[in-house]
């Protein structure tokens, strides 16, 4: 519990000072401190429990199909992790308190900080490799966030988003490696998989998943290749650059190698892996070190360098190194948080962190520089500072190497390690000297001095740590490396001796090696510089990022633009294409035949109707820039296919056919209207050969699937529809029943689609904004009518109604029914509009077509709910048959009803569709002044 | 006799029935009623799936009428699913439409609710025809609200949308035509019956039928080579709208998931797992070729846009996989992007709006003037959809991973889903940095109203609660997923008593 206790306060108490900022920035900061100190004394409650050997652990499931619970365990490697995490974010938190300008939004900067503790204690103290991931993809963005911190720097806004491509990017490569091992091993508990590491050793997958985790530990750890993220993350203030780019979160990567140690090291690739990205960053990056003129760029470098040399200590593979690995980290996160923290008090004081412009600082800030000397020391080695140690230590396991890189040649890591080492006494001198010592600066931007007393003791806090332990190393640091060490190689350590002096061996001479090369290098600094900066200039790993990056988008936005090219034409080939290759394939793959079906005999008539109809299909795609003309003409195949029906023995269908291909036509006629008579000849040759060529095809297919279906006559389900239309529909007229009664739920849909495309063709015209005056009907219109045309008009209507109630009436048992005549008064009132005019016809006939429409599918509903009432279900017909005199016997059914419902709304959404296209004008006739306007 | 499973249709249908009817009654009586409506399909899809969750199938035949010979509801695990995500979506599209949009065009909120009728009845129907119907339902409810608020770019964008969409229910039709001749039945449960009997002659004919419904529904799911007429189309959509059609891609993904478990699953030999072989490679070339289409997008709607399109790949490349594993994280992942890019479409315009003239493209602007508002909610959003931990996109992205282990498919799909991923971290944080950080001069627009930020927080809170309840909720998908892959008890459900004695 307290564990849990621990991760979650940050992140929750995240909070804190965001709100307490309203108080002000110290309330901020001690809510903060408060937050953070909390969480440390937690930790510290578990001391004496971890010290004991035990492993506290807490747990609570999260998602078990994917094997995720939250579980944590504070075993000595965490405990020591997470003790580094807190403590080092006290002293932060303080520092920073003092580093923040009046300007700077603390509340935010504390609140992201402490989200990026929590998420540093999940990664940490994770006992469950999912959940591990999840923290460490958190400190990925938290991350983000704080190097974008100043979001007015364009270094950071730049810095923050590679930051985050690299390290998110090495998430994702951990992701897929982490799920290969939870797979490997069968579980995703991580002091389950530790007890694996032959199992996995042997597996198949070990060498991807290997590469795939290394690639995760190596992102977060600034290594070769992948290095170049973490000088530009300097753009964070510092200290975030103290807290998270050196001292923690950088570290995860390495946490991560320690972590698995005793899982995956030991193997040759391991070591060819690790150890090689180690050490080349090692070398490479200490070097670079030397030649930035950045402070923090320096100790950026300085600190990719320093993960290198932790990285070649696991990549070893022995339990030795492992623990002068772990001593490592401990010395490391000491005197580099030190020195950043007092890079920034430099930059705060003085203005500026270029060390070509420093000099001389110590009169100025003498307690500053004796700070600088001590942690600079550390990080060379020098003896009676903590680095002195490790990196003895460190020589000691580069020089007794199980493996080698290069066959025969034993010596290139003790060689690689010792020039690195030399490098890293050279920075460290030019740190120090060229920015304390050597003539007085007189042109910095703000005259120097000290530092408040809140920003020194953080600092002195940490290098006075690096004197203790590199005096007294068994007494301070001994207990906690003891523990952190026997967690991470998983057994008692081998015996290590934490002591100043081993006697006079190959540690010491490389020492001494690096030493005086190292006080050469320095005062050759300038030729060495000189040789970066012209002969041998690395490649500019921001310059090559940037680039690939807006290749990238330029790239993709090229490969958009290219297949989503707006074209409709081409959108549609592609589907009528994917269409005929999944119809035509499997004819051309897979077998089939014509079945015994017999045929249809063929008669002069009906070939006269098909050719008429074929003709009337290829001569509407043939004259389809001629818009009227191949209107009539595509009807032409309407009028023919309701000739089939009739001649096919289905009356309703050729009745439902032809009145739909009239409103049809008088619908696409008013819309032409709007459009210029010819469409644009854009056709060319290749395009009218693939249109050509994908019509033959797609007409083939169908072809080929209506002849097998037709000649394969199979058992369907319309024989229980013809049986029980009459028994049990009450109707003789199936199509009828199917329509109001088998089915009637597809036809409430159906008039549902009807009023919608009433509604949206509605709202779509009063969406284009047609001014007034270009609709008929408005009161300057002086249109005429033909007398001969409204007055034959005036008399077909009650014809017309009279032959829609027929139709309707009669539809249950004789062809007819709701939907044929409700298209039959439309038509009806259409001829109304067409020859009297909008206003006349609108005055005398519903004015609310909307409220129709509604009223139609309300009747359907209603009729189908009401069966709700009779404990039936939605829909559920109901008929009887009853006796009047005089009219004799006569059918009561609800299926009326439903039809009326269907009428209504096929009268009304007709209209509403057709009158609202209708009242708009051309445009070019509503506005003879315009320039191209042909009257 | 119980009712319930046909509310999800009536219930929007009749509200636009009696919107229309009360065109003339006060705005706010008109939002009233579209909004009390929307949260009793939320009440109402909570208790169909707290009905489905038992296991139970319930069929419920229409007309009374006995399947196979009438139309039949079924609600199964996946069903109630959808009609809840629906509701879910639903809701906070309608609240952030009541701010305004509603007004900007007429008959809104009639279109709105026969949307929701449509959506909602291919979700419960177990009968093809019937899907035909509700997808005709859906796609004319969805252009007319496409083309909701007018100009000439929604216009365009929407002829493109209705004209392509026409042409896939064309062939819709033709597929029917082709099942129905050759099984002579349109109800699933019957077809699930008939089809693993067919002719080996029959061998062309079933497969043809097949694959042309799997490209009718590659249209709505918007799948390579068929999804160009989405980033326009969603790309041009008001806000509410665009977050509404969230869930339209959606129909298309589970009309796959239920045709191919279910009428075509791959058990049926003479199919020899074609639909399942075709999938996997076109869902991947998708996915990737959308992910590159985020990162090329200039203005940020096209960029949640294509997340849509990506979000499709990703989910139909692993319903491709077709095992119980697989099918359970797919619908893990379903619900998390449906949730998340509603949520991205609400919010970019809220972030558009107070830019200013740069709207949202993707260049240097006036800083928003809420930015730590609407700066934590784009930062959580960006986080969700990326897939980043601790949210739901993260959980699903591992969730449908692992469902890839032992498969060969495994290594295309780990490489295409992670280095989609990679683009997405790439796309979302410069989108981020730009609309963020990278600002110059002053705000010159008004923060927006707590009513208008809501329906965004709402989003966000179900992919939080997605995340903080994954264990529950994976649980009813991998019990949704069981049910897909054994698919006897829905065809005994529908067939054998069809549902309750009336």
């Amino acid at each position: 519990m307290t564990l849990l206790l621990i991760v979650l306060l940050p992140l929750v108490g995240a909070l804190l000072p965001a709100w307490f900022i309203r108080w002000g920035r110290n309330q901020s900061a001690l809510a903060a401190g408060v937050v953070t100190g909390t969480a440390f004394a937690l930790l510290l409650s578990l001391s004496s429990s971890v010290f004991a050997g035990e492993v506290p652990r807490a747990d609570w499931t999260w998602m078990s199909s994917i094997g995720l619970s939250l579980a944590f365990m504070a075993d000595g490697l965490g405990y020591l992790f997470a003790f580094l995490i807190l403590g080092i974010g006290l002293l932060v938190v303080l520092y920073a308190r003092y580093y923040l300008s009046e300007k700077d939004p603390m509340g935010r900067f504390y609140a992201y900080l402490l989200l990026f503790m929590g998420a540093m204690l999940g990664v940490v103290l994770a006992d469950n490799l999912i959940v591990l991931l999840v923290f460490w993809e958190l400190t990925s963005l938290t991350s983000f966030l704080l190097i974008g911190y100043w979001k007015h720097l364009p270094e950071g806004r730049q810095g923050a988003r590679m930051a985050l491509v690299v390290t998110g990017g090495g998430g994702l490569a951990m992701l897929a490696g982490f799920i290969l091992l939870g797979n490997i091993a069968g579980t995703y508990q991580l002091s389950e998989i530790l007890q694996m590491g032959e199992v996995i050793q042997a597996h198949d997958l070990y060498a991807p998943m290997l590469v795939l985790v290394l690639i995760g530990a190596f992102t977060k750890s600034a290594q070769f290749p992948f290095h170049f993220w973490l000088p530009h993350a300097m753009a964070a203030p510092t200290p975030v650059s103290a807290y998270l780019h050196s001292a923690t979160m950088v570290k995860a990567g390495v946490f991560l190698l320690a972590r698995l140690f005793p899982a995956l090291s030991g193997t040759e690739l391991w070591f060819f892996l690790v150890t090689g990205a180690g050490a080349a960053t090692l070398l490479f990056a200490a070097y670079v070190a030397l030649t930035k003129h950045d402070l923090k760029g320096l100790l950026a470098y300085s600190t990719v360098s320093h993960l290198g040399m932790i990285t070649v200590l696991f990549g070893i593979g022995t339990a030795a190194a492992a623990v002068v690995g772990i001593f490592h980290i401990m010395n490391h996160a000491a005197f580099k948080a030190s020195l950043f923290m007092n890079a920034g008090i430099v930059d705060h004081e003085t203005g500026t962190r270029d060390i070509r412009r420093l000099s001389g600082l110590w009169a100025a800030m003498p307690i500053t520089g004796v700070l600088a000397i001590i942690a600079a020391a550390a990080m060379a080695g020098v003896p009676l500072f903590n680095g002195f140690l490790s990196k003895e230590m460190f020589f000691e396991q580069a020089w007794a190497l199980e493996y080698q890189f290069v066959e025969g040649v034993p010596w290139l890591l003790p060689a690689i390690v010792t020039l690195a080492a030399l490098f890293s006494v050279a920075y460290s001198i030019r740190l120090v000297w060229s920015v304390f010592f050597g003539p007085q600066a007189e042109d910095l931007p703000k005259p120097p001095h000290d530092p408040p007393f809140g920003m020194l003791l953080p600092v002195g806090i940490l290098a006075a740590l690096c004197i203790v332990v590199g005096i007294v190393p068994v007494l301070v640091a001994g207990p906690m490396l003891a523990v952190a060490a026997t967690a991470t190689i998983g057994i008692a350590p081998p015996e290590y001796s934490l002591t100043l002096w081993h006697g006079f061996n190959i540690p010491l001479l490389m020492t001494a090696l690096a030493f005086v090369g190292g006080i050469v290098a320095y005062w050759k600094r300038w030729a060495i510089i000189g040789l970066h900066e012209g002969p041998l200039p690395f490649p500019e790993a921001k310059r090559i990022f940037d680039g690939t990056i807006d290749r990238l988008a330029a790239f993709s936005h090229g490969t958009t633009a290219a297949l989503e090219n707006g074209s409709l034409q081409r959108y549609l080939a592609l589907l009528v294409g994917a269409a005929v290759v999944a119809m035509g394939w499997p004819f051309l793959t897979g077998s089939w035949s014509a079945g015994p079906g017999p045929g249809t005999p063929l008669d002069g008539m009906s070939l006269v109707v098909w050719a008429i109809l074929v003709g009337a299909a290829v001569a509407t795609a043939a004259l389809h820039r001629r818009r009227i003309l191949a209107l009539v003409v595509v009807s032409v195949v309407g009028l023919m296919l309701a000739l089939a029906f009739v001649h096919l023995s289905a009356p309703d269908l050729a009745l439902t056919q032809l009145s739909v291909e009239v409103v049809t036509v008088v619908l696409l006629l008013l819309a032409l209207h709007l459009l210029p008579k010819e469409g644009p000849s854009e056709d060319s040759i290749g395009r009218k050969a693939r249109d050509v060529g994908l019509a033959v095809a797609a007409g083939c297919a169908v072809t080929a699937m209506a002849w097998v279906i037709l000649t394969n006559p199979v058992d369907t389900i319309s024989g229980f529809h013809l049986a029980e239309s009459y028994p049990g529909g009450g109707g003789t007229n199936v199509v009828n029943v199917i329509l109001v009664d088998f089915r009637g739920f597809d036809t409430f849909g159906e008039i549902i689609v009807l009023a919608i495309a009433g509604l949206g063709i509605y709202a779509m015209i009063d969406a284009l904004g047609v001014p007034d005056r270009w609709k008929i009907g408005s009161p300057d219109d002086e249109v005429r009518y033909p007398l001969l045309l409204t007055v034959i008009t005036r008399l077909l209507l009650p014809l017309a109604l009279l032959v829609s109630m027929y139709l309707f009436l009669r539809g249950h048992n004789q062809p007819g029914g709701g939907f044929i005549a409700g298209l039959v008064t439309a038509v009806a009132l259409i001829l109304q509009y067409v020859a009297s005019g909008i206003g006349w016809t609108t005055d005398r006939f519903v004015r609310d077509y909307h409220g129709a429409i509604a009223l139609g599918v309300l009747a359907a509903g209603a009729t189908g709910l009401g069966a709700w009432l009779f404990g039936y279900p939605f829909l559920t017909g109901w008929f009887d048959y009853f006796e009047l005199p005089i009219i004799g016997e006569f059918e009561l059914a609800s299926a009326v009803l439903f039809d009326i419902g269907v009428y209504l709304t096929v009268v009304a959404g007709v209209l509403l569709m057709l009158v609202n296209m209708g009242k708009i004008r051309n445009a070019s006739a509503a506005a003879p002044d315009a320039a191209d306007g042909e009257g | 006799m119980n009712h319930w499973i046909t509310l999800p249709t009536l219930i929007p249908a009749f509200t636009a029935v009696v919107l229309l009817l009360g065109a003339r009654l006060e705005l706010a009586t008109q939002r009233s009623i579209s909004v009390l409506s929307t949260l009793a399909l939320i009440g109402v899809s909570f208790a169909l799936v707290w009905q489905a969750a038992s296991g139970d199938y319930v069929a419920y035949e229409l007309g009374n009428w006995p399947a196979p010979f009438g139309i039949v509801l079924v609600l199964d695990r996946l069903s109630a699913l959808m009609v809840l995500l629906t509701a879910l979506v639903g809701l906070p599209a309608l609240l952030y439409a009541v701010h305004g949009w509603d007004t900007k065009g007429k008959n809104f909120h009639a279109l709105f609710q026969f949307q929701l009728m449509g959506l909602n009845g291919a979700f419960l129907t177990g009968d093809i025809f019937n899907l035909f119907v509700f997808f005709e339902i859906l796609l004319i409810a969805s252009y007319g609200l496409i083309l909701h608020g007018g100009g000439e770019r929604r216009v365009r964008a929407g002829m493109h949308y209705v004209v392509f969409n026409l042409t896939g229910s064309a062939f819709f039709v033709v597929a029917l035509g082709v099942i129905y001749g050759a099984f002579g039945t349109l109800n699933m449960a019957d077809l699930a019956l008939r089809v693993p009997q067919a002719d080996p002659t029959q061998e062309a004919i079933l497969r043809a039928g097949a694959l042309l419904l799997l490209v009718v529904f590659s249209v709505k799911a918007a799948l390579l080579p068929l999804y160009f007429w989405l980033p326009r189309a969603y790309g041009s959509a008001s806000a509410p709208v665009a977050a509404l059609f969230a869930i339209m891609t959606k129909v298309g993904v589970y009309s796959i998931l239920r045709v191919y478990t279910l009428v075509f699953p791959g058990t049926v030999p003479m199919l020899d797992g074609l639909p399942a072989k075709i999938l996997f490679p076109i869902a991947l070339v998708t996915l990737a070729i959308a992910m590159i289409g985020v990162v090329g997008a200039r203005s940020f709607r096209r960029v949640v846009a294509y997340l849509v399109i990506a979000s499709v790949g990703t989910l139909l490349a692993v319903i491709a996989l077709f095992s119980q594993e697989a099918l359970a994280a797919a619908l893990y992942y379903m619900v998390h992007s449906t949730l998340i890019v509603a949520a991205l479409f609400l919010l970019t315009e809220l972030i558009a709006e107070q830019r200013g003239v740069r709207d949202d493209v993707l260049e240097p602007s006036t800083p928003v003037a809420q930015p730590a508002v609407l700066g934590s909610l784009f930062f959580v959003g960006a986080v969700a959809v990326a897939g980043m931990p601790p949210l739901s996109g993260f959980l699903g992205k591992i969730f449908m991973l692992q469902s890839s282990l032992g498969t060969e498919q495994l290594p295309w799909l780990f490489a295409v889903v992670l280095g989609g991923g990679l683009l997405g971290f790439i796309a979302m944080g410069r989108a981020g940095s730009v609309l963020f950080w990278k600002t110059e001069g002053e705000t010159a627009s008004s923060p927006a109203s707590g009513a208008a930020i809501l329906p965004v927080v709402l989003l966000l809170l179900l992919v939080g609660t997605l995340s903080f309840l994954a264990e529950p909720i994976s649980a009813y998908t991998n019990a949704a997923a069981e049910q897909l892959m054994e698919p006897e008890p829905y065809i005994r459900a529908v067939l054998d008593q069809g549902g309750e004695a009336p």
